[in-house]
């Protein structure tokens, strides 16, 4: 425990900066700045000791980034508070700023000194065809390091593990019919190669950056939160589109859209997947609440473990 | 805190020292790159691609339509572009014309992700090559000697632009779900136009996030990345690389074909038109079978071989007219030559774009071409605000043809990129997919040349190989 903290003090307090001091310049002063009501005070403060003894290493298999992408979008807290005052990103691919061996090598040594405390965030899928060739993270010693291996490896090691998108928690696009790489979600390989680690699946093409937040921040705090059968966190996950759409009374009342365009009416002969699809997008919408997918379009049920084979014709009804 | 160690180790006989970074960060993707050190310059230079999907298999056998949500999935940075691209493929498979309002609201969704992407890329992607964040992981460890050279108070004014620019790529995307849905991924791209009818609510609501973002881009953007260029002047002299441009042109200002950024090809000093016949794709070096090699993406296969030997990387090598070119908002800066903005007149003492002359093929140059296209896009955006009309229809519904093809040739943030369709009863029979940093990111083609990130490195300076700066420098300046 000593080890760990003086760790992560050498890695704060570099030319005597700490945290907590660059947090006072540069983002304001108070602690609640720009947190919504589910960050509490008591919650701040868990977080807070959170920060000091769970970091977060994040890794990226056969994705997009754009879960990573989501999660910057995160409007309370905003994403300034998030790396700052929520996590300790010890490893992300697209926003750290070390390449290379260092970063990898960082990356072990906080596995290493964090053993069954640290968060394991995996994005994108997990490619098992050909000895994990089809997707190489890295390189130590000369030695090309795949998903395969850094997955193997660092998931046994976690805590805890969330799956962040529909890609690692269930396989996602890259394991739709029609794939060679052997692409699997991450509960799929836990399974196959015994690793036991508790899971949190947060699937979404991307997910919502409140899913991704929320749940780092119970399970840094508290734990596993309440999961449903597909392992997903019921506070998000946990009801269905078409049954709380705002449209349904447009449906009960039969009126359907006919084209993309139109502004009104049930989407269903549109090809909705609402009825198959259970997320709380009805209500918290996207981008700062700006707009969601039935009132723009339709849903294509991405938070679902078949998706996209199972939603797709995605514009025909199901 | 032990510096950044790349992967340094003599090579046999003289002075040559290679060195290995990979992976190499802050890009979207997998990327490693290896670089052979001679004198204190990169003398030979490999960009290996770590990652295959395989989206051209997956989509095999799919209803056409779902293309423009699938394939969005390729890259989360710049999936707008991807469903531009698929829509415009489709558009013409289909045999639609889009009405007024749907050019223009597909404009305003992809003209605001292109200020979002560029302005992730300069300041979360790119900028810590050049100044340093606070002292706390993400932003720890670094290189320990990682040629930051500009003083405390820039340095500080840059961190706090940092994270103000956090914010104002979220504001992007609240403009781009405005009328696409959500972001990342949008719902509202589809063949035929945009599925959302803007209301002047919309409309507002977007013109006030617009606003702030503009601000941002004219006031902090823009003069920043011209600051730079003093205590990093040097770099505007390096990196050029083979100083060839495709440009598939993006943003259709009317019906007739003409875009906002212009279409055309750059080769060896010589402008000429595009033709698509002349683009093919190489495989010799990349995981592919080498029966693929040479094909135009209307003829185009995947199949990959991962065990291939002499291969390198998952990209194939794309050539236009058997030469490499570079994509990306130094690309079609070049080829449309617009004036630059009124800040870079004045800091550069010159009119037009191509008036940099060869400094604008150079690491520095390309930021300066992407800040400079930032605000020409903005310029649009305002334009086009004007010109879009609340409730007129978007939206073109055609039946899917039993048998067509499709081609739809835009640009992404990144580069040039192209997707190809072939349908058969009513289904995807082939898509080919040449995407923007396939175009930079190649390896080496089968006729023996070098991808254009690969040829941009050479004699790029390197004179601590322990802290090799200047390659991480060089590859994020094509924004991979």
């Amino acid at each position: 425990m000593k080890d760990e903290q003086q760790l992560l003090d050498k890695q704060q307090q570099k030319a005597g900066v700490s945290r907590r001091n660059f947090l006072k310049t540069v983002t304001g002063t108070a602690a609640g700045i720009g947190i919504s009501q589910m960050f509490n005070p008591a919650l701040v403060k868990a977080l807070e000791k959170a920060l000091e003894t769970h970091p977060v290493i994040w890794i990226q298999g056969q994705g997009c980034t754009g879960c990573s992408v989501s999660l910057l979008n995160t409007a309370e807290p905003s994403i300034a508070d998030v790396l700052l005052k929520v996590i300790s990103l010890q490893f992300h691919p697209t926003v750290m700023a070390s390449e290379g061996a260092t970063a990898l090598e960082n990356m072990y040594k906080i596995a290493e000194a964090y053993k069954g405390k640290f968060s394991l965030a995996i994005e994108g899928a997990i490619p098992t065809a050909a000895d994990g060739k089809y997707c190489i993270v890295g390189e130590l010693h000369h030695k090309e390091i795949t998903m395969v291996d850094v997955v193997k490896d660092l998931g046994a090691k976690a805590g805890s593990v969330l799956s962040i998108g529909t890609c690692a928690a269930y396989g996602g696009i890259p394991a739709a019919e029609g794939n060679v790489t052997g692409a699997t979600g991450v509960m799929d390989f836990f399974k196959a190669n015994g690793i036991k680690t508790p899971t949190v699946n947060l699937p979404g093409c991307p997910p919502h950056p409140d899913w991704i937040v929320g749940s780092i921040a119970h399970l840094l705090t508290k734990g596993v939160p309440e999961l449903d059968e597909n392992g997903r966190p019921v506070v998000f996950y946990g009801e269905n589109i078409h049954d709380n759409c705002p449209r349904l009374e447009e449906y009960d009342a039969g009126e359907l859209s006919g084209k993309l365009s139109d502004a009104k009416g049930c989407r269903m002969d549109l090809g909705c997947k609402g009825p198959d699809t259970y997320a709380d997008c009805y209500k918290r919408k996207w981008n700062s609440s700006m707009n969601w997918c039935v009132d723009n379009a339709v849903c294509i049920g991405c938070v679902e473990p078949g998706f996209p084979d199972a939603s797709s014709p995605f514009y025909e009804p199901a | 805190m032990a510096g950044c160690k790349p992967q340094a180790s003599p090579a046999g006989a003289g002075k040559k020292i290679k060195v290995a970074i990979d992976p190499v960060t802050r890009i979207e993707g997998h990327l490693k790159v290896e670089v052979e050190v001679k004198d204190g310059v990169v003398a030979d230079a490999k960009i290996f691609g770590g990652m295959f999907r395989g989206f051209e298999q997956i989509l095999i056998g799919r209803d056409p339509r779902d293309a423009t949500q699938i394939t969005q999935r390729i890259c989360g940075v710049c999936p707008t572009a991807h469903a531009n691209a698929s829509a415009l493929a489709l558009d013409d498979a289909f045999n639609v014309k889009l009405t007024d309002n749907g050019r223009i609201a597909r404009n305003l969704i992809l003209g605001a992700n292109y200020l979002q992407s560029h302005i992730l890329h300069f300041y979360h992607l790119a900028a810590l090559d050049y100044v340093n964040g606070p002292d706390v992981a993400p932003f720890i460890p670094r290189y320990a000697k990682n040629d930051v050279r500009v003083p405390k108070d820039i340095n500080d004014v840059a961190v706090g632009q940092y994270l103000e620019a956090l914010e104002m790529r979220k504001i992007c995307h609240e403009m781009v779900a405005l009328l696409g849905g959500k972001m990342p991924h949008v719902q509202g791209v589809v063949v035929g136009g945009t599925t959302e009818i803007p209301t002047r609510e919309a409309l507002n609501a977007y013109a006030k996030r617009f606003k702030i973002v503009k601000k941002f881009v004219m006031e902090k953007y823009v003069p920043i990345v011209y600051l730079l260029a003093g205590p990093y002047g040097d770099l505007l002299k390096t990196g050029g690389g083979y100083k060839n441009c495709v440009s598939w042109g993006v943003f259709p200002m009317d019906n007739k074909g003409n875009t906002l950024l212009k279409r055309g090809v750059f080769t060896d000093g010589k402008d000429a038109k595009v033709d698509p016949a002349l683009i093919k794709e190489y495989v010799k070096y990349s995981y592919f079978d080498n029966a693929t090699t040479g094909l135009n993406p209307s003829k185009g296969q995947t199949k990959p071989d991962p065990n291939k030997k002499g291969a390198y990387s998952f990209i194939k090598a794309p050539r236009y007219n058997g030469r490499p070119h570079e994509g990306g908002p130094l690309a079609r800066m070049w080829v449309t030559n617009p004036e630059l903005s009124k800040i870079g007149q004045e800091k550069l003492g010159v009119k037009n774009l191509r008036d940099i002359g060869d400094a604008a093929f150079s690491i520095l140059g390309r930021h300066v071409a992407r800040a400079e296209e930032t605000a020409m896009v903005a310029d649009a955006v305002e334009q086009w605000l004007s010109e879009a009309k609340p409730g007129k229809e978007t939206f073109v519904p055609a039946p899917i043809p039993n048998s067509a093809e499709g081609l739809g040739m835009t640009e992404a943030p990144r580069g040039a990129l192209l997707h190809y369709v072939d349908i058969k009863d009513k289904k995807i029979a082939n898509y080919q997919i040449t995407s923007a940093t396939i175009w930079n990111a190649n390896p080496m083609d089968d006729m023996g040349q070098r991808g254009p990130m690969e040829q941009a490195l050479i004699g790029v300076p390197v004179p601590d190989p322990e802290n090799p700066v200047n390659v991480g420098r060089l590859i994020r300046s094509f924004d991979p």
